[in-house]
């Protein structure tokens, strides 16, 4: 609406970064966090040396994403392009897993394992071990740059490049058999995708890490707004219980005038120790990746003081209400289980069930026949109708695989290939397929003139111990109407 | 416009813009996000600097590296090219007999082959090779000069009945009809004759008059048996291809008028190495013959060698 009154100050239209110097916590969650660091971190770093015996014909990398081959590769298991929908259900089961987790637990994927938060807290780590602790890094940050600054700040992005490099460095590993690539990368002999890739990486991970750190959650992140959509009240977040610790006030005027304060004693722990420089007791924000270690920091502190810990704690906003009108505080464990957990859970099983399932039960042999159409059909000389086909024989496990194509149906029909010779065409023929591979076979099939246009099958027989088959049925066309 | 106010629930300020009870709140960007625009104005800047950006009257500016769209087509086909080259080279090198069916020189020539033959021959054979009346299917087992690699190789580059070739396959069926030489009842009954052999028409009387004009007028090109002759490029008569027709009529209409088809003689236009390849690709359509090994000139060479 129109006011004739000018604006008296004008607004802030972007805000200056607040450094933040996390502090330095021990406790509980401090604990598991460094556990799901040392996994995460290891599993990244370490999944790419791992070795997996596959015979002579295939790499004995564990995990192996060959682009150049079209295979992908995880320890027993062998996708093909057409399989991918096993990758498909596993990234939909990520993606309920992540419904699952968000429910029962808030944003515990942001506090604990998304990559943004693991290497900040790398990061942070490599800050404290040069810089030492918060007040050494805030007053270093305010100094003049001496040489001593300048010695460590060198120390530290050295560290930082250190970390980065090898961090993209892990990424390409993935890719390509990891010793040799190894060797090629740092003899120039690896494709240059490689070094761009963990070039992108290197700075990526150098300026995420080392440099924006919570910027990336509050500013450029999607996934904390769209995990607050996905928040019930029946959803564990880091809460500071306001019933109990307002108002606020010192241990002396605690001992002063009992009753009059809450058990909060301002000594602003939680926030020192914060990643992203908030205040929990200004209740949920974007900025809390609920990464539990202000809870850490106060009970350290309520320990100490000889009260309660928990006066920040995780709890879901049912329970706050109860603990608010008197109830006694709910165990963890019972918030985990509601219906939408449950029927998270359900789903997520379910489609794991099903992927399980499609994997032990999917062909490794299968037969494709595609037909030439123009033309459909040619004589011979001596009156015989031909059709040609491409037959592609896939033979999908590790080994040479002798396979039997047979015609089936297709009364006086013969068949042969650009490998055997058309007097010695046969109404079947066998093949030896190499291991992993796809065979495609030129396949000339004549019939006797008068022959009505039919559908016929190409039966697949594999000629080993393991056995197996396929048949894929196919038009045979000629002159005259189909019977 | 100056209705700043703290928001209630969320305790942020608002930037005093109302519309109809919807507020703006003032939660600002931060100061690193606007330098990132500066940044991409920074890129843009430079970007019209070295590519074409700017339109003039008639084009445009050209940039300082002075990239095109055509420039870099010609760079990528000429890389293309070079990255051929070996393989035509070797392919050159290699005589066509040698070069096995199923090896990767093959494989290579016969897919150049393919291409070259959608661009110079489906206008008349047809996209899938399988001809059209008095333009033979490459299909099928039957070849009228000679169906090995070798022999395909020739008819390519010296073409068939080529005015400007003196290489060129040649032969002249006379128009036994049009000409005089039969009356059309002897063309009627040379028909029956001929139709009988493949069991088109039955062995009737006038079939058995026809065998007569046959020997006397025919079988010197085709022979006795109207098995054919590659010498001439004289079709076999017995069997169940017919280049123009294989209904009494039609053949008729071939006694009585006779035909001469025409090729062009493709050496003078396409490389050696493309017509080699083209002959690697016609052989290995399904009705490609073995190369025997000490070969006649292909002149001198009968036809039948294949059972």
């Amino acid at each position: 609406m129109h006011s004739p009154e000018p604006a008296k100050q004008p607004s802030h239209l972007y805000e200056k970064r607040k450094a933040v110097f996390p502090k330095a916590v021990d406790g509980r969650f401090r604990r598991f966090k460094w556990l799901v660091m040392a996994l995460t971190l290891g599993v990244y770093y370490i999944t790419p040396w791992l070795r997996w015996d596959r015979g002579p014909y295939a790499p004995n990398q564990a995990v192996l994403v060959d682009l150049a081959h079209r295979r992908f590769y995880m320890f027993s298991i062998e996708i093909w392009p057409q399989e991918f929908y096993f990758v498909a259900g596993l990234l939909i089961m990520a993606g309920i897993g992540l419904f699952l987790v968000t429910s029962a637990v808030g944003r515990a994927w942001c506090g604990y394992t998304c990559p943004q938060t693991v290497w900040t807290d790398l990061y942070q780590h490599v800050d404290r071990l040069i810089d030492g602790d918060r007040n050494a890094q805030m007053r270093l940050e305010a100094a003049p740059w001496t040489g001593k600054k300048i010695f460590k700040r060198g120390v530290k992005w050295a560290i930082y490049l250190l970390i980065a490099f090898w961090t993209g460095g892990a990424w390409i590993m993935y890719f390509a058999d990891a010793p040799t690539l190894t060797v090629d990368f740092w003899t120039g002999k690896a494709a240059p995708v490689a070094y761009a890739t963990v070039g992108v990486l290197t700075a990526t991970t150098f300026l995420l890490g080392g440099f924006m750190r919570e910027q990336v959650c509050v500013y450029m992140c999607p996934w904390p707004r769209i995990q607050t959509a996905m928040l019930d009240e029946k959803s564990l977040i880091v809460t500071y219980k306001d019933w109990r610790g307002e108002p606020r006030g010192s241990v002396k005027k605690a001992e002063k005038n009992p009753g009059s304060v809450g058990d909060c004693v301002d000594c602003d722990q939680c926030v020192a120790v914060c990643p992203t420089g908030y205040d929990i007791r200004n209740g949920p924000d974007i900025r809390c990746i609920t990464c539990a270690l202000c809870i850490d920091a106060c009970d350290k502190v309520m320990t100490q003081l000889g009260r309660p810990r928990g006066l920040i704690d995780y709890a879901t906003l049912e329970d706050c209400a109860s603990e608010r009108a008197g109830g006694t505080p709910r165990p963890i464990t019972k918030a985990l289980f509601h219906t939408r957990t449950l029927i998270y859970t359900a789903v997520w099983g379910a489609i794991g069930l099903g992927l399980l399932f499609a994997l032990g039960s999917r062909s490794r042999i299968d037969i494709a026949v595609q037909k030439d159409r123009n033309p459909p059909f040619s004589q011979q000389s001596n009156g015989d109708i031909r059709n040609d086909y491409t037959v592609k024989l896939r033979n999908m496990e590790a080994r040479p695989r002798p396979m039997e194509v047979t015609i089936e149906g297709l009364p006086g029909g013969m068949m042969w290939t650009d490998d055997l010779p058309r007097d010695k065409a046969a109404r079947s023929l066998t093949v030896t397929v190499a291991a992993d591979q796809v065979d495609p076979l030129r396949v000339y099939v004549v019939a006797p003139e008068g022959t009505a246009p039919q559908k016929f099958n190409f039966v697949l027989k594999a000629k080993d111990a393991e056995g197996g088959g396929d048949v894929s049925e196919v038009r045979f066309d000629a002159p005259g109407e189909e019977e | 416009m100056a209705n700043k106010r703290i928001d209630e629930p969320t305790g942020v300020e608002t930037v005093g813009h109302e519309w109809d009870g919807i507020e703006e709140l003032n939660n600002p960007l931060p100061r690193w996000w606007v330098w990132t625009t500066y940044l991409t104005i920074i890129f843009a800047i430079g970007y019209m600097i070295v590519y074409p950006a700017i339109p003039l009257l008639h084009s445009g500016t050209e940039g300082l590296w002075g990239w095109s769209s055509r420039g870099q087509l010609a760079a990528e086909l000429k890389a293309a090219n070079e990255a051929k080259g070996e393989t035509l080279a070797a392919i050159a090198a290699a005589p066509i007999e040698t070069i096995a069916p199923g090896s990767d020189l093959y494989n290579k020539a016969v897919a150049g082959g393919r291409a070259a033959f959608r661009q110079n021959c489906v206008q008349c054979h047809g996209a899938g090779a399988a001809g059209n009346p008095g333009y033979p299917s490459l299909k099928d087992d039957d070849w009228l000069w000679g169906g090995n690699a070798q022999e395909i190789e020739t008819t390519i580059t010296h073409g068939i009945r080529s005015p400007d070739d003196a290489a060129t396959r040649s032969s002249l069926m006379p128009s036994f009809g049009r000409d005089g030489i039969l009356t059309p009842a002897q063309v009627n009954d040379v028909a029956s004759y001929v139709l009988s052999l493949s069991g088109k028409a039955p062995n009737d009387a006038a079939a058995q008059s026809g065998a007569a004009i046959f020997t006397a007028n025919c079988a010197v090109c085709h022979g006795n048996d109207a098995k054919g002759s590659r010498a001439f490029g004289a079709p076999n008569l017995t069997d169940a291809v017919w280049l123009y027709g294989g209904s009494h009529d039609k053949v008729v209409a071939s006694v009585t008028n006779a035909h001469a088809g025409v090729m062009p003689a493709w050496g003078a236009k396409l490389d050696p190495v493309t017509i080699k390849m083209l002959a690697l690709y016609v052989h290995s359509l399904g009705g490609g013959e073995d190369f025997v090994e000490a070969p006649t000139t292909p002149a001198a060479e009968s036809g039948n060698a294949q059972p």
